[in-house]
Parts: C-alpha cells; sequence; structure tokens
C-alpha cells in the first residue's frame, strides 16, 4: 500500500487507510530510534531539503533528523539567509531549489495555501511543515500517532482541543485527522478565537472550557501567541490564563487517564501550567520523539521503498 | 456613410421592446429604426438570429493609467472593452496619481481621444488623493468631464466627511459611488468569512464589512437627497438593505458583477489567486439574493469592476496577491450563460442593465437607439459559444477565474458612433491586418 498523493499538504484530504499506513510505518520508525545505531540505508542518495520562512527549532530538526536516521542528504534554507531576503518569488526559490535535485521540499511558511502553490510548480514531493493557519499534517500525525500508541485506539476517544483555535494549523489537521479516524473532537477556547462555521468540519464547540474537559481522553493545549492580545483578539493574558489555562483543577475534569499534549513551544503559566506540564499525565516530549517517527515514515512512504 | 443593420431582435430599453427590425446608421448616427427599411444604396449587416442592442456601458473599470501601465492602459483597456461588446467604459480613479483633479480627468479623456478605441468616462476622486481627509474639487472635475465621483477601493471612513461629500455632490447632480466597506471589519481579511476560510486558515472578511457601509450610505443619501450608487454588491444582507430603501423612495442604485453571481467562496478551494477579489465571492445564498436582486429591479446594473493586474503580481500566496479579475471580455458570455440562458433575467432586463441603468447614473446620453443618437451599437449572437481562454484577450490583464469554461452568448459585434471596432471577437483593426 502507499500513498495518493505525491505530497503531503494537509490531512483534509487523506483518507483513513493513509493514516492507518502513515502511524503503522511510524511505528516500525520508532524502533529504529530506539537502537543505539540509529542509521538505516533505505533513503541514501536522496535529497531532502527544507525551507522555513518561519523561525522553527523543533520542527525543523525533526524533519533533518528523520531524513538523516533514513541516510537521505538534508540540506536546510532558512528565509532571512536566502535569496528570499532579495525579494525573490516563492515559486522561483521553490524552482531553483527543484533544478538542484530535491527529491522531497519540506516548507513551512506563514500564509496558507503556500505547501499547495510549491506543490504545482514542483514535480518534487512537498511536505507541508506548517502554512499560516491552514494545516500542520505532521504534527497532526503526531498527535494521532501518540493518543493511539497510548490508548490503543483512535475510534471513540474523545479529544478536547484548548485555546486559539482561530489561528491554529495544528488544531485544523487534528479536526481532520481524529474526526476521520472515529474520534471526537471538541473545541473551546475564548469565542473571539473560534473561527465561523468551524462545526462543519466535525468537532463540537462547547460553551465553556469545562464541557469540553468532561471526561476527555486527551487535552490538546494550543500555545496562546501574546501578540493576539495586542490585536484586541482577548483583554489580557492575566484573564486569558485566569480562564483557560490547563491547570491541575481543570485536567482533573478530564478522564483520570487522560493525556496531556501541547504542540509545542508552551508558555507556561499562561496557557499551561507548568506542575501539569511536567506531571504524570504529560506526553509533551513523547510527542517529539514521536514526532521524528511519524515524518520517518512520511519520507519513507513518499520517496522510498514502494513509493510512487 | 450609411449602414443598415437587417433583421437583428432589437432590443430597446427606452421603448421596453425586443422586435425584430431594421436599423439605419448614417454618418455615425442612428437615423431611422423600423421593419424592413429600404437598403438605399447603404452596406447591409445582416443580424438575423442575433440580438442588437445599444452599445454596451460598463460603468466600473480599472484602466490603471496612469501610474500602473504594466497592468493595464487606456489604449488596452478600451481594446478589451470593444472585444468584450463594451462602447462605453466608466474607470475608476484609484490610479497613481489619484485621479482628484480637472487637469487628471482632462488627460485621462485625451488619452482615450488618442488612443482609446471607446468612449471613456472617468470617475473623479470624493477626497484628494482618495485619502478621505478633505474634498477633492469635484466641481472643477464635474466641468471637465468627469462622470460620477468614487473613492473606489479606499471607502471614505469618516461618515461626516462623506456626509458633506453628498451634499456637495447633489449639488453638481453627480452620483456618488459607494465601495461599501468598513475597513476595520475587513483588515487584514482576503476572502469571504465562513467555512471555507475556516478550513483554509485564511482571515475572512464577513457580510457585515459591507452591509454597515451600505447601510450607513443609504442614510446619508436619504438624509442629503443625493443619488448614491452602490458598487458590486456581493451579500444577501445588501440586496436587503437596498430593498428596503429603494422601497422608502431613497435616490440609490447599485450594481452586481459577473463573478458574484457565478462564483462563490468554494471557488477560492485550491488557493487560486484569480479568485481573490474584493468584495470577497460570498456564499450561495448571496449568490442567489444578487440574482433574484437583478431580476426584480433591486440592482440597476452589470458592472464588471475589471481589474487587470501582472501575471507576476498573482502567482504569489494567496494572502499576498492582490484583490482583483479581469471582466470586460467575459462579461456577455457571463450574463448570457448564467442569467439569460438560464432564465434569470430576459435578454431586454439584461441589456437595461448594461446600458440605459448606467447611463441615467452617469448622466451620459448613451444607452439608446432613438433616431438622433450616437450609433453606439452592440450585437450579440446568443448561438455562438467559446471556451474562455485568457491568451486571446486583449486585456494585459490576464486574471480570471473563468478560463476554461464555456460561455455561451456572445458579443458578436461593437460599433462606434457607426464605425465597426469588432467583428466575431476579433478587433477590426486586427482583422484588417490580416
Amino acid at each position: 500500500m502507499k500513498l495518493r498523493g505525491k505530497d503531503m499538504v494537509g490531512l483534509r484530504h487523506i483518507t483513513a487507510q493513509e493514516i492507518e499506513l502513515i502511524l503503522n510505518t511510524a511505528e516500525a520508525m520508532k524502533g529504529i530510534i530506539n537502537r543505539q545505531i540509529k542509521k538505516v540505508p533505505t533513503l541514501r542518495g536522496r535529497t531532502v531539503i527544507t525551507v522555513f520562512y518561519e523561525a522553527s527549532t523543533r520542527t525543523r530538526t525533526s524533519f533533518e533528523l528523520a531524513a538523516k536516521y533514513l541516510s537521505a542528504d538534508t540540506v536546510g534554507i532558512a528565509a532571512a539567509t536566502s535569496s528570499v531576503s532579495k525579494g525573490e518569488s516563492l515559486k522561483d526559490t521553490a524552482r531553483n531549489i527543484a533544478a538542484m535535485g530535491a527529491d522531497v521540499v519540506v516548507l513551512r511558511h506563514p500564509m496558507a495555501g503556500a505547501a499547495e502553490l510549491l506543490a504545482s510548480t514542483l514535480q518534487a514531493s512537498v511536505i507541508n511543515a506548517g502554512d499560516g493557519a491552514h494545516e500542520h499534517p505532521s504534527q497532526g500525525l503526531l498527535d494521532l500517532f501518540t493518543a493511539r500508541e497510548k490508548k490503543g485506539r483512535l475510534e471513540g476517544l474523545k479529544v478536547a482541543i484548548i485555546g486559539d483555535i482561530m489561528h491554529s494549523r495544528v488544531a485544523r489537521s487534528d479536526i481532520w485527522g481524529y474526526t476521520r479516524m472515529g474520534a471526537e473532537v471538541r473545541l473551546a477556547g475564548p469565542s473571539t478565537l473560534i473561527p465561523r462555521d468551524i462545526e462543519k468540519m466535525g468537532a463540537i464547540v462547547c460553551e465553556n472550557i469545562e464541557d469540553a474537559l468532561a471526561g476527555a481522553d486527551v487535552v490538546n493545549v494550543l500555545r496562546i501567541q501574546t501578540e493576539r492580545q495586542q490585536q484586541g483578539l482577548f483583554p489580557s493574558l492575566r484573564e486569558y490564563s485566569r480562564m483557560f489555562c490547563i491547570n491541575r483543577e481543570r485536567l482533573g475534569l478530564a478522564a483520570p487517564d487522560a493525556l496531556l499534549m501541547h504542540p509545542g513551544p508552551m508558555n507556561r503559566g499562561i496557557e499551561i501550567s507548568p506542575d501539569v506540564a511536567d506531571g504524570l499525565q504529560s506526553v509533551i516530549t513523547e510527542q517529539v520523539t514521536n514526532g521524528v517517527a511519524v515524518r520517518m515514515a512520511l519520507l519513507y512512504l513518499l520517496i522510498g521503498g514502494g513509493a510512487r | 456613410m450609411k449602414l443598415i443593420i437587417k433583421g437583428g431582435l432589437v432590443v430597446d430599453p427606452v421603448a421596453g421592446s425586443a422586435t425584430i427590425k431594421d436599423i439605419l446608421v448614417v454618418e455615425g448616427k442612428i437615423a431611422e429604426t423600423g421593419a424592413n427599411l429600404s437598403a438605399g444604396g447603404a452596406v447591409v449587416l445582416d443580424a438575423a438570429g442575433r440580438l442588437v442592442a445599444p452599445g454596451l456601458i460598463d460603468m466600473h473599470v480599472h484602466l490603471r493609467e496612469p501610474g500602473f501601465e504594466a497592468k493595464e492602459t487606456v489604449y488596452t483597456g478600451t481594446r478589451a472593452a470593444a472585444r468584450g461588446g463594451f462602447t462605453t467604459v466608466a474607470c475608476m480613479p484609484n490610479t497613481n496619481p489619484v485621479i482628484d483633479n480637472a487637469a487628471l480627468i482632462r488627460s485621462i479623456i485625451n488619452s482615450a481621444r488618442t488612443g482609446g478605441l471607446v468612449q471613456v468616462c472617468p470617475v473623479g476622486a470624493i477626497t484628494r488623493g482618495s485619502r478621505g481627509e478633505e474634498l477633492a474639487e469635484m466641481g472643477d472635475m464635474a466641468e471637465a468631464g468627469a462622470a460620477a465621483f468614487s473613492d473606489d477601493g479606499m471607502p471614505v471612513s469618516n461618515a461626516g466627511l462623506m456626509r458633506r461629500a453628498m451634499q456637495y455632490a447633489k449639488m453638481l447632480d453627480k452620483a456618488l459611488i459607494s465601495h461599501s466597506e468598513e475597513k476595520s471589519l475587513s483588515a487584514g481579511g482576503s476572502m469571504h468569512e465562513g467555512y471555507i476560510s475556516t478550513i483554509l486558515g485564511l482571515k475572512g472578511i464577513s457580510a457585515c464589512a459591507e452591509e454597515v457601509m451600505v447601510a450607513r450610505d443609504i442614510l446619508l443619501a436619504e438624509e442629503t437627497g443625493c443619488r448614491v450608487h452602490i458598487a458590486h454588491v456581493s451579500t444577501a444582507g445588501s440586496v436587503r438593505l437596498l430593498q428596503e430603501a429603494k422601497a422608502r423612495g431613497v435616490r440609490v442604485s447599485a450594481e452586481a458583477t459577473p463573478h458574484h453571481f457565478t462564483l462563490t467562496d468554494e471557488a477560492v478551494m485550491g488557493f487560486d489567486t484569480n479568485t481573490k477579489v474584493n468584495p470577497p465571492l460570498r456564499t450561495g445564498a448571496d449568490l442567489a439574493a444578487v440574482r433574484q436582486g437583478l431580476a426584480d429591479g433591486t440592482i440597476d446594473v452589470i458592472a464588471t469592476d475589471h481589474a487587470p493586474h501582472t501575471a507576476e503580481e498573482k502567482d504569489v500566496e494567496y494572502e499576498r496577491a492582490p484583490f482583483g479579475l479581469v471582466g470586460l471580455e467575459t462579461a456577455v458570455g457571463l450574463v448570457w450563460t448564467e442569467l439569460v440562458n438560464t432564465g434569470v433575467l430576459t435578454p431586454l432586463q439584461a441589456i437595461t442593465c448594461m446600458t440605459l441603468n448606467p447611463a441615467r447614473i452617469l448622466g451620459i446620453p448613451k444607452g439608446t437607439l432613438e433616431p438622433g443618437a450616437d450609433a453606439d451599437i452592440t450585437i450579440i449572437d446568443p448561438a455562438l459559444a467559446e471556451v474562455v481562454d485568457p491568451a486571446k484577450f486583449a486585456s494585459k490583464g490576464r486574471n480570471t477565474p473563468f478560463a476554461g469554461r464555456m460561455l455561451k452568448g456572445l458579443p458578436w459585434l461593437t460599433m462606434i458612433s457607426g464605425r465597426i471596432v469588432m467583428r466575431g471577437g476579433v478587433l477590426e483593426e486586427e482583422n484588417q491586418q490580416q
């Protein structure tokens, strides 16, 4: 079995079978990461280029390590050091990268649709590592992977996503992924940060955070960017924290064995309290490890072995 | 020079009739209309099976000159108009510099006279530089030939200033064209706010961003008695506000664009930047309301908001792309395919929305086939069908979301003051070169 498309730009069009395939492949990849010698020759001679128009440590490192563990060559381009800062368009940058022989381009970009623009321009596979508020499929997949690994299933799970849904590409990829696998997704956050008609995606918009958390199996806390307060989307960080911070008391509303997730980087004390972030229910560091495994799976399925 | 158009279905919006008859053109004027006129040595143009209408008027066009000649010029834009069956266009003042004084109005008229192919009616700015701070010299501009006033694209946000502009325009008996957009509600948005914007992660522009300004300008029109024309109506709420206002007798008119009665926000799904337009493509319910508004006369005019951009400007990330799409060369085809062939409008209604109604709003002696009028005539072939191919456009702008779409009912001939400028989709000057 293989993936249908040459790219991974989002989970909206990915089938349940494809998600199963990616998660199963990631499970095998996690075995490699746990070895002492973390290297297999699968992608030897293939090239993965990461192009990041936004600052990112975790996602970029995760993709680069994933490629290296599979023996692919990797090059990283950061927008600030490239000709992007000289005014080159995204398409031209992409064409130049392709002309150098990339097999996969991993793109992080502040604008929605950038990965699709690139995918339609290039013959190489494009992996969307986050485009504006649109999608972040590898993060969505690693969230699913972590939940499935810990709970043994995705179907029937109750997943609460808390915080700035409006600007979150993670929330969108999570909603597509979890609902496709039969989980229930509940959303809560300041009403100014809940985008219009999002319930049509299949998620439940909760009036208050307590309803979202009640009996939840997974609690995914989103990062709140402080600039949203400056944009006037909520009155103050203090009030945000008082109303929406996931602390011990609120986490207690979820199922006793609920998993606590966060896509990082965390604002401790604002959207998540330090005691639960470092507590027994937190799987936040494991998410990072699983991220590498999921990205290895994506690279393998797109350009390795039996791909296309 | 005598010419006779024989046997066409003559659609006359002044008489409100559509009958098969002939039109005799002498020395650039309409001399006579009637059944079975004798040719008497005139050149005969066979229009059997076709519709003969007054020359079409597009009252919302961006010719981009001066300042943005890479996008369009008076030369290319008026050729696009002729190809699309238009004999008169009103051009918007959001150029660089902004058309906000009499000298610039004259310069546009001059460019049109020397290099243009169709009649051009410049629209002057309401405020200096369209900055929304102080009134532009509307009196001078009116005298120099400005047909109406608008700060299109940069709407006057200060209600007090807009009120004074209306009081002043009323004195000049000119219409103010309102690009109704409350910028504090639309800022940062690049498409309609709804389910599609949510899943695409694009910031939305809510229907209210338009409707609060439509409501404001209707109220100000009611108070001042000024003629106000609402540009590119895109929402069901705006249509409702207009309906109520017209029922009260407010002197308000409105236009709708082909893209707003043809496409919905679902067209944005693939991030095609040619679907990025302001106001944005709305929902199916809005589209239905716009069509209904055209059918019941709530919306008076079909105008294109022809907004050419270069390929480089549009071939970028969606949020970075400029708003606007070209409309002159697909308008008639869309009106026929989407409205006439589907029974939403009769041919007479469609023609009235593209001739007499805009002529009245602009206060120009066009849109008529009365003897003595300029022989500006458009002949439409309802059987002619073609797939939209932007490569054939006379416009510099190729930014259309309709490429590849089959349209049926197309302009077949454009005549300006008795001179044929387009025939069979090809400009006459190109026909002659071949």
